[in-house]
């Protein structure tokens, strides 16, 4: 146990590096995504719903061995730590859009009409006036999804990222231990998940006090 | 009217919520085939009674019998459960929300209980929902759901629900005032039918002139109490009471002023 | 290399074969989540404090650890202490009781919010607590949490992809099976991907349908 203890804190850092970093690109993507949807052209808004429609349609393992075993095919090499993060959060975005499309629209419409007798253009209005205050309705429905988020990135340990589970299954082999290794492994995606809990909750109190 | 045995025997009733005292000391009997209306304003206890009659809200304190029985015995819990799960069966009770069961058709609505608990046969059950449908006027309704029916006929196949399992005694929680106006007559039907083929009834409403035209006997309850009980004609017209003539007074206003 | 998509047609079959085989573990994981968290629903709700903590902190378990790594454990851990499961029942069973887990959580939602009325028009014609529960009480309650349900079988099917890791030989591992004979990665997973994109809307066509159907019962 104690022999294995370092490595498993190195990759329980590199969960948590994946589930934050994938989350952002989701965050990003599905910000895009919903916006495309609601107040772009027909092909943007085509663009957006294929996305969602075959992202959400498929299982994410498969996503992720279509980008890292698939993509040196068609000419992208990605290393295993950066296909996992580009492939969790091409995935996490397709649920997200979804969310943030509720976010949006709960925003009161008046705002884009406001925005746009100021002046602005279509995307400087969602940009600057809608988006931001959707955000602060999207935290609460996020602290869901990086708690699933956090759980999803065991995936990549398929595609040979060392991750928590990757190691778990290593040392599971090399100690004959499964029992230990697998306690080990979820203690610390336990404490992964707690603590981003208390991230989440803490920006909520700040968001609602604004 | 007056029976050497009741019927339904309620004897010094006491029921409290922490502090507060629902119900104090309160006796009452009732004949068989007697029909007792129970009047009062908001929250002096009308329903918290009627539900100690079958046990559903169990009392702090006296006992309820029905004929031999007593309903409110004190045994281990497994043997209670038995005793009063076969002694609801003679309860009937009717609920202001109807209650009725929305994932089963009328037909399994009624025929649940008399399959369940007393073992008839899928061709019987049929007959016997049949029947009672036809009691309250709705025998082409026995597969419709309940989301597909009106308040009234809600009202009405609860009321067949509860007349399958042939209960001694039938009570009533404010059956009608869930229901649209021009719904409520079509209920009070059903129920006066019920009166005149004898059913001991003990009805709580807030309906003063069904009360008067269906009840042998008034009881007039407030802040726990039965302030006074008597026959329609005397209760209604001749209340003794002050607070009883306060309380219709302020009935009669109130329905005056309501829209015919 | 480029895309090729004529590679896929000779392995039609051996694809065929793995959907057939996604399609299997999905029906019986689902029924066994179905089926599992009305159980973990009501011993959470319901059973005594012996049964019901254990149960709670196992789904606790359930809840703050990936699927993968459960797999792992009830594959290869419970070799370890002397029980080998074939890897389709492995699979089965993991992806049951994860989902059973999550199912439970909906459920229980479900009967909390049953209106009170309810058990005392059961109560009242003398059926007992139990029988209550039975007939009136959760069928009502699973009624109501179909949808949620529904998207938990969706969210199954799509993770009985995961199930190839410990070698049943559904979809990905059928592509896989492909990949090692032609080294054509990107046709045969997304052959895969087709196949798990068409059986999903299969999936929520038939969800769709149920729905419809017990908005009667409502
Ligand atoms: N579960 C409970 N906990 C605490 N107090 C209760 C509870 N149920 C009823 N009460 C109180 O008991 C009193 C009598 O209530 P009850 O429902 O019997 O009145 P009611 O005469 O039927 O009134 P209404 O005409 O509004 O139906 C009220 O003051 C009520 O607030
Ligand atoms: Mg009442």
């Amino acid at each position: 146990m104690q022999r294995v203890a370092p490595f498993f804190l190195e990759a329980a850092w590199v969960t948590l590096e994946l589930a934050v970093l994938s989350t952002l690109l989701g965050l990003t993507l599905g910000a895009i995504a919903a916006s495309a949807k609601l107040y772009g052209n027909v092909v943007f808004r085509s663009i957006a719903t294929v996305y969602v429609s075959v992202i959400r349609g498929t299982p994410c393992l498969i996503q992720l061995f279509i980008l890292y075993f698939g993509g040196p095919q068609i000419g992208i090499n990605l290393d295993p730590f950066s296909a996992g993060v580009i492939g969790l959060g091409i995935n996490i975005g397709a649920y997200m859009t979804e969310t943030i499309r509720g976010a949006i629209i709960a925003v009161d419409s008046g705002q884009m009409e406001a925005a746009r007798t100021l002046g602005l253009s279509k995307f400087q209005a969602v940009r600057k006036v809608i988006l931001p205050q959707a955000a602060r309705l999207m935290v609460r429905p996020l602290g869901v999804n990086i708690n699933a988020q956090i759980k999803a990135t065991a995936l990549v340990s398929a595609i040979s990222v060392v991750d928590l589970t990757y190691t778990a299954q290593r040392y599971i082999g090399s100690t004959y231990k499964p029992f230990e290794m697998f306690i080990l492994a979820g203690v610390l995606y336990m404490v992964i998940i707690t603590l981003t809990g208390m991230i989440v909750s803490w920006l909520n109190k700040r968001v609602a006090i604004q | 009217m007056t029976d050497a045995k009741p019927f339904v025997e309620i004897r010094q009733a006491r029921k409290c919520y922490g502090d507060l005292e629902v119900l104090k000391n309160i006796s009452l009997k009732v004949n068989k085939g007697q029909i007792i209306a129970i009047i009062g304003p908001s929250g002096s206890g009308k329903s918290t009674l009627l539900r100690a009659i079958n046990d559903l809200d169990p009392l702090t304190d006296g006992e309820v019998w029905l004929e031999d029985t007593q309903v409110n015995k004190k045994l281990p819990h497994k043997q209670y459960e038995n005793h009063i799960n076969k002694v609801r069966q003679n309860i009937g009770m009717v609920f202001q929300h109807f209650n009725l069961f929305p994932h089963l058709s009328v037909r399994e609505n009624i025929t649940l209980a008399p399959k369940m608990l007393k073992g008839i046969s899928d061709a019987e059950a049929d007959r016997l929902a049949e029947e009672q449908l036809e009691h309250v006027g709705l025998s082409d309704r026995i597969d419709y759901y309940p989301s597909q029916l009106s308040g009234g006929q809600k009202q009405r196949v609860a009321i067949a629900r509860a007349l399958a399992m042939q209960p001694k005694v039938m009570l009533f929680d404010e059956a009608t005032s869930a229901l649209d106006p021009e719904l409520v007559e079509e209920v009070n039907l059903v129920m006066k039918r019920l009166a005149e083929e004898h059913m001991t009834m003990i009805i709580v409403t807030h309906e003063m002139a069904f009360a008067e035209s269906v009840a042998d006997r008034i009881l007039f309850m407030d802040g726990g109490v039965v302030v006074e009980e008597g026959p329609p004609e005397q209760l209604f017209r001749a209340p003794k009471h002050e607070r009883t003539k306060e309380f219709l007074a302020k009935h009669l206003r109130a329905n005056a002023l309501a829209p015919a | 290399m480029g895309l090729d998509l004529t590679v896929v047609p000779p392995f039609a079959g051996l694809i065929l074969q793995g959907a057939l085989w996604t399609i299997a573990i999905t029906a019986s994981a689902g029924v066994l989540s179905f089926f599992g968290g009305i159980g973990f629903a009501i011993c959470a709700l319901y059973a005594p404090a012996i049964i019901r903590y254990p149960i709670k902190a196992f789904a606790w378990l359930f809840m703050t650890t990936p699927l993968l790594l459960q797999l792992f454990l009830i594959y290869f851990g419970l070799v370890q202490i002397g029980i080998d499961i074939p890897a389709f029942f492995a699979g089965m069973i993991g992806l049951g009781l994860h989902f059973a887990v999550y199912n439970s959580d909906i459920i229980q939602t479900g009967i909390l919010a049953i209106d009170k009325g309810q058990h005392e028009a059961g109560r009242t014609l003398g059926l007992s607590r139990g029988q209550t529960l039975r007939k009136i009480v959760i069928p009502q309650a699973v009624r109501d949490v179909v949808p949620p349900i529904g998207n938990n079988m969706i969210a199954l099917l799509k993770d009985s992809a995961l199930v190839s890791v410990i070698g049943v030989v559904e979809l990905v591992h059928a592509s896989q099976l492909a990949i090692s004979e032609t080294f054509r990665p990107f046709e045969f997973y997304l052959a895969a991907a087709a196949c798990y994109y068409v059986v999903n809307l299969l999936l929520e066509f038939t969800l769709h349908r149920i729905e419809r159907r017990i908005a009667l019962t409502r």
